[in-house]
């Protein structure tokens, strides 16, 4: 049989790795076909929604509910009261804590859940809810986690003995009533011991200010208890399903088999949709009673005060060096504000996630880091917002702390950087604080992104910029961003990474159509990522089928196999992976059945693109669909009929993705107002799997890194009123401030990945926010600016200059 | 509850009448009595745009209009624009530009740069930039947005001087 | 965010208005665009149990531009302000300040009479008209009157205007000379941190006239005479522009909110000033 097109055009057919593929997914979405759960509708749906505490600290006297009830349309009004008979007035959070569905007795953060009212309409729910009457009695309010430490103020009287006595808590020993854990990683008295001893030491203190992942659809889920059959089907914005099935099933007692979770298409999650909120349990609650389906949607308002926060946590870092700038110690102390409840969505045994990435790309012999978690009266969460758990605070700070560390030195912070990166040879490395990195060529990366931006000729203008400032020619001073990333992700290693004691494998289940086509079922969750895109592309190179013949589902419990979900990176990292295993079992049985049609032993055939050549002849061949066909309709034998195959993933280790970024910025100085001029990002994620998505994933991580480095953040006055509820406030760009990237990359395979990929939605947020934050700093540092805290926004950026007299 | 209204509607071509309490948001209207999802709801306060449609030739942000303020308005949305058998070239750019990700803000994104297009059929990337300021995108950074709007205007303007 | 019920009326000229705000006095109001107040509904945090929709109430959606002054109705949007051809001529400082106001969407339904009849601070509108010496047009029961923009605020949504009157029209001098409505802003869709709307008349080589209005650094616009007056006679320079500056920084009462301290509105007040007097200085 003569072959008719090349070898080449059969590569393209498939449409595999390492091509710009279009998205599959963009067809529905730009014809408005989409189905977010907010689109869901069912006969007789009701709607659900909250009362919730205007106060940040409360008793809660009394709930009446009459009026509300009175209300056409109102149907029921749950509080913790009727939620208590059931054991469901508290639930299990992913720290290992414990959250009230609905406030019971207090309120421990503004916006708090208090009743939930269901209506026949969203309408009668609102008017409802403004005819709940609590009557609250207010607390003394703590939003500062160093004076909760002080504090006589018992936030959670439930996890204080009667006799004051301070139950260990779900990490360990407590300190205080407010104290929630004390986490460590590396060695104290060596670390302390080379600082006390060195020759050069740095020493800053920062705080890295809570903010939100605000994706643009909020949270929101529908839940439908059918009666006749026992099952229960939950649709929501859940970027874990199957988590969410379990942990419905150990808190509602629910068989999991009668559980279905669906994830529908998801608008946006940035981390936001790790969690389970009060809301899904009360949706579920209310279905159960009600026997009929119900909706709720959070608001924006709702969404910014109560779901999921980001970071909140308050650094202080020692760095020392030898006098020609080789770093030899880091010491890292972190108090962190988990708010009310300790909700963050850590591996159960990383209570500060992977804040022990914090000697980030750095070759440092002795380091230590400790971490305090402390209760507020604020909001819960402590999730991964665009990042692997808690790594954006540690790429932060190590890259802060070597900026201090450059002015210490008085040396350029790009050469210090330079110095002390781990090198090529020295991969795997073992860091101080623990990590196996897998690889990293971190000299090749920074040298070709300081040439492409001309790095010495940035230097040069930033020089005459500051001897023009000086000399009034200009009010803009120009600074240079600087950061060197790794990041750490596709948790993880069952070995050492659970979240609730659920493994964080992933998985693949793959069905060959007779004809050729096939569909493979994840145990992952798009949430713009593109995965029906990409593991279409991953599995087209693995099986020999056209991309555009597989279809990839996900998100629907009752179909896909059992994984942990998207966030962190992990959905290339640990399910791309488990596409490659199953796509290889298909492979092995596809081969023994090539060899049985071509009559040669199996041994004697190999794969080439989209078919099994036998060795030597490549003119003898059977196509990968004319073997699909085979395994189905052919007896075979020793071989059972179908083509099937599921791996269920458990990486070896994590992947470390790394990257180099550049921006150039020019302040004006009398308004505080930044500009930016210039934004390189080098990535590299190891293998490429779809270029286009991956430079559209970093388009959207370094604008979200703008956001917060400039202006995004979760403000509480006093009272513990949040002030940044509304996107007026609450600091989104819009395409006016947003400039254009360059994006640039190289390529270092991860060893252990099947097939060498690392994971890129969440690295331009990590290694962009230090990036825009040095920028700012870096502008101010001829003038003698050490460090500000973010974010940068106008007024800021204005009272630094201010401070170091540029206004005079 | 306040009492009903008649509402006469024309939306994407198709006459709608209904009785509805005025208080009801347009976006309501549509989502869930019209059963028209394209449209999203994203803030709620007039600073996101997913919610975006065109009412009697202009774009507005449909979570803040009253159904009664809409009262014999014509609407179009996303679905009105082009469907699997006559795509629209923003359609077709947004695709081909990798323009999307969640999909959460596109319809209320192409609705509105339909709008900016007919108002400036040959817009500078500032121009797309300001045009498009209403609607807020996570996830795409806006760059691919820009370039999907420029290769729609090129496209739209080759097929007007093809046909002239 | 769902808003209270309420009974909707839409009159089909000013004398149906007029008859439902006589009715239900404090419980009416009267909505032109609506994007100042349908949010503040959906917040609940107004109530407002007989909205007035005045879409279909004729005669305020012209712009009439004549040699000595300029004619607005209250229902002409800041779009239909871009896109006046005869407006950017003879006025231009409204164009420049509309496509500074929120984002297109909002600007095809906000209209001038809500941006200047609301009292909002953070509203653009108010100031500029302070500056243009606008003289606003109310209805009510008892005729129209005439009330000049620079008496019209009184604090936060507190006007001269009572409640059971309409904003029917803006009517301004048609501006001579040089303009600018600078305005400082946390992004697209944010109110002003700082804004200041100038023009300048220049003869010969001095300032003949200048007119200094600032927005959201006050509860109210702020109209400073003082600022003002200190450019006229002038060759607007470096001393000028500083007693301007001062004088304004005399009327003007920031508060603190998320945008920044006092301090620092202060600072960019002046530095916002600054700039657009030398921008329509340059124009002049």
């Amino acid at each position: 049989m003569k072959d008719e097109i090349t070898r080449e055009e059969r590569v393209d057919n498939l449409k595999g790795m390492g091509c710009s593929r279009k998205r599959v997914e963009d067809a529905r979405f730009t014809q408005g076909k989409g189905n977010y759960v907010d689109d869901i509708k069912l006969d007789g749906m009701l709607f659900g929604d909250f009362v919730r505490s205007p106060y940040a600290h409360a008793r809660i006297k009394n709930i009446d509910t009459a009026a509300a009830l009175e209300v056409p349309g109102v149907l029921a009004v749950l509080t913790a009261a009727d939620l208590e008979p059931l054991g469901l007035h508290w639930m299990p959070t992913l720290a290992g804590d414990k959250q009230m569905v609905l406030a019971d007795g207090k309120a421990l953060f503004q916006g708090q859940e208090v009743a939930f009212v269901v209506a026949e309409d969203r309408y009668a729910a609102a008017d409802g809810i403004e005819l709940v009457e609590v009557e609250y009695e207010e607390l003394p309010v703590i939003v500062d986690p160093f004076e909760a430490l002080k504090s006589d103020v018992v936030l959670r009287e439930d996890l204080v003995g009667e006799d004051g006595a301070i139950p260990d808590g779900a990490h360990g020993p407590r300190k205080h009533p407010n104290h929630i854990f004390t986490w460590e990683a590396g060695d104290k008295d060596p670390t302390e011991e080379v600082i006390a001893n060195a020759e050069v030491v740095a020493e800053e203190s920062m705080y890295y200010h809570r903010t939100h992942p605000c994706p643009l659809e909020t949270c929101g889920c529908v839940a439908s208890m059918d009666k006749v059959n026992g099952k229960l089907t939950l649709w929501g914005t859940f970027q874990a399903p199957h988590a969410i099935r379990t942990v419905v099933s150990l808190i509602s007692g629910i068989e999991e088999h009668n559980i279905r979770v669906i994830s529908p298409d998801i608008g946006g999650g940035f981390g936001n949709k790790v969690g389970a909120y009060p809301g899904y349990v009360c949706s579920v609650v209310a279905s159960i009673v009600t026997g009929k389906p119900v909706k709720w949607i959070e608001d924006r308002m709702d969404n910014l005060m109560t779901t999921a926060f980001a970071r909140d946590y308050h650094m202080t870092g020692k760095i020392s060096a030898t006098k020609d700038g080789k770093i030899t110690g880091l010491h890292c102390h972190v108090t962190a504000d988990h708010g009310g409840f300790d909700a963050c969505a850590d591996p159960t045994k990383f209570p500060a996630g992977f804040m022990n990435i914090c000697t980030g790309s750095y070759d440092i012999p002795t380091a230590y880091l400790e971490v305090d978690g402390v209760y507020t009266n604020k909001a819960p969460g402590g999730v991964s917002y665009r990042c692997s758990f808690r790594v954006t605070e540690a790429v932060y700070f190590i890259e802060r702390m070597i900026e201090v560390l450059a002015i210490e030195l008085n040396m350029d912070a790009a050469e210090l950087r330079r110095i002390n990166f781990i090198k090529k040879e020295q991969f795997p490395y073992t860091a101080a604080l623990g990590w196996e990195y897998d690889s990293g060529d971190y000299h090749t990366a920074w040298d070709k992104a300081l040439k492409t931006v001309d790095y010495d000729g940035l230097r040069a203008e930033q020089a005459q910029r500051v001897e023009d400032f000086k000399a009034g020619k200009t009010r803009k001073l120009m600074g240079i961003g600087l950061s060197f990333f790794t990041e750490i992700v596709g948790a993880g290693p069952v070995k050492n990474c659970d979240i609730l004691g659920l493994g964080m494998f992933d998985s693949c289940e793959i069905r060959i159509h007779p004809t050729g086509s096939a569909i493979a079922r994840l145990g992952t969750i798009s949430q713009g990522q593109g995965h029906a895109t990409t593991f279409a592309q991953i599995l087209a190179s693995e099986i020999g089928l056209p991309a555009d013949s597989i279809t990839i589902e996900e998100g629907d419990t009752d179909t896909a196999p059992y994984g942990l979900g998207t966030y962190g990176s992990r959905s290339t990292p640990v399910a791309g992976a488990a596409t490659a295993m199953a796509g290889r079992k298909i492979r092995a049985k596809a081969q023994m059945i090539a060899a049985y049609l071509l009559e040669v032993h199996d041994n004697d055939v190999e794969f080439d693109v989209d078919r099994f050549v036998v060795k030597g002849a490549p003119e003898k061949f059977k196509t990968m669909k004319e073997i699909a066909f085979a395994a189905y309709n052919q007896a075979i034998p020793g071989i059972e009929p179908g083509l099937e195959a599921v791996s269920y993933y458990d990486p070896p280790n994590m992947t470390y993705p790394f990257g180099a970024y550049v921006c150039v910025m020019d302040i004006d100085v009398d308004t505080g107002v930044p500009e930016i001029r210039r934004f390189y990002a080098l990535d590299d994620c190891g293998t490429r799997i779809n270029p286009m998505i991956i430079e559209g994933q970093v388009h959207g991580g370094l604008t979200e890194a703008l956001a917060v480095a400039l202006g995004q953040e979760i403000a509480y006055d006093d009272m513990g009123n949040v002030k940044t509820g509304t996107l007026m406030d609450f600091f989104l760009p819009t395409a006016w401030e947003v400039p254009n990237y360059e994006t640039d990359f190289t390529v270092t395979p991860s060893p252990h990945h099947p097939i060498g990929a690392k994971g890129v939605g969440e690295s331009p947020h990590v290694g962009g926010v230090p990036c825009f934050s040095n920028a700012v700093q870096d502008a101010f540092r001829p003038f003698g600016n050490r460090h500000t805290n973010m974010p940068h926004d106008h007024w800021r950026i204005w009272r630094t200059a201010n401070e170091l007299g540029l206004h005079d | 509850m306040s009492k009903k209204m008649h509402i006469k509607l024309n939306v994407n071509g198709k006459d709608e009448e209904f009785l509805a309490e005025p208080r009801e948001l347009l976006i309501y209207t549509l989502r869930e009595r019209l059963n028209i999802t394209g449209p999203h709801i994203g803030c709620e306060t007039s600073h996101c745009g997913a919610c975006t449609v065109t009412i009697n030739g202009k774009s507005v942000k449909s979570c803040t209009m009253f159904v009664a303020q809409a009262n014999g308005a014509e609407v179009t949305t996303i679905e009105g624009i082009g469907g699997p058998d006559d795509l629209h070239p923003l359609q077709t750019a947004f695709k081909e530009h990798h323009g999307l990700q969640c999909g959460y803000c596109t319809p209320g994104m192409i609705t509105r740069a339909t709008k900016l297009l007919e108002e400036n059929p040959n817009p500078t990337e500032e121009e797309i930039r300001f045009g498009m300021a209403g609607n807020l995108c996570r996830c795409t950074g806006y760059q691919n947005i820009v370039k999907s709007i420029q290769a729609a205007a090129a496209e739209m303007n080759a097929a007007k001087e093809a046909a002239e | 965010m769902i808003p209270a019920a309420f009974e909707y009326h839409r009159p089909q000229d000013m004398a149906g208005v007029l008859a439902v705000l006589e009715e239900h006095g404090d419980d009416a109001r009267v909505m032109a665009g609506g994007h100042s107040l349908i949010p503040m509904m959906k917040l609940r945090m107004a109530d407002v149990p007989h909205l007035i929709d005045l879409q279909d109430v004729g005669g305020m959606s012209d712009i009439d531009v004549s040699a000595d002054t300029i004619r607005i109705g209250a229902m002409v949007t800041q779009a239909d302000i871009i896109d006046h051809a005869g407006l950017a001529d003879a006025a231009p400082i409204l164009r420049e300040a509309a496509l500074q106001i929120a984002d297109p969407q909002v600007r095809y339904m906000g209209t001038v009479g809500g941006n200047v009849a609301n009292g909002d601070p953070g509203n653009d509108m108010p100031g500029l008209m302070q500056c243009l010496d606008a003289m606003f047009t109310v209805v009510g029961p008892d005729g129209e009157r005439d009330i000049p923009a620079r008496e019209f605020y009184e604090a936060a949504y507190m006007t001269a205007r009572e409640d059971e009157e309409v904003l029917t029209a803006v009517t301004i001098p048609a501006p001579k000379g040089g303009y600018a409505y600078e305005k400082q802003k946390r992004k697209i869709g944010d109110y002003a941190t700082a804004a200041a709307a100038v023009q300048i008349v220049k003869d010969g080589g001095n300032c003949a006239s200048a007119s200094i209005a600032m927005t959201n650094l006050s509860d109210t616009p702020v109209y400073s005479e003082d600022a003002s007056n200190a450019l006229v006679g002038t060759s607007v320079d470096a001393a000028a522009v500083d007693a301007a500056v001062a004088a304004m920084l005399g009327d003007i009462d920031p508060t603190e909110d998320n945008r920044g301290p006092v301090a620092f509105k202060n600072h960019v007040a002046g530095v916002i000033l600054r700039r657009a007097i030398e921008r329509a200085w340059s124009r002049a």
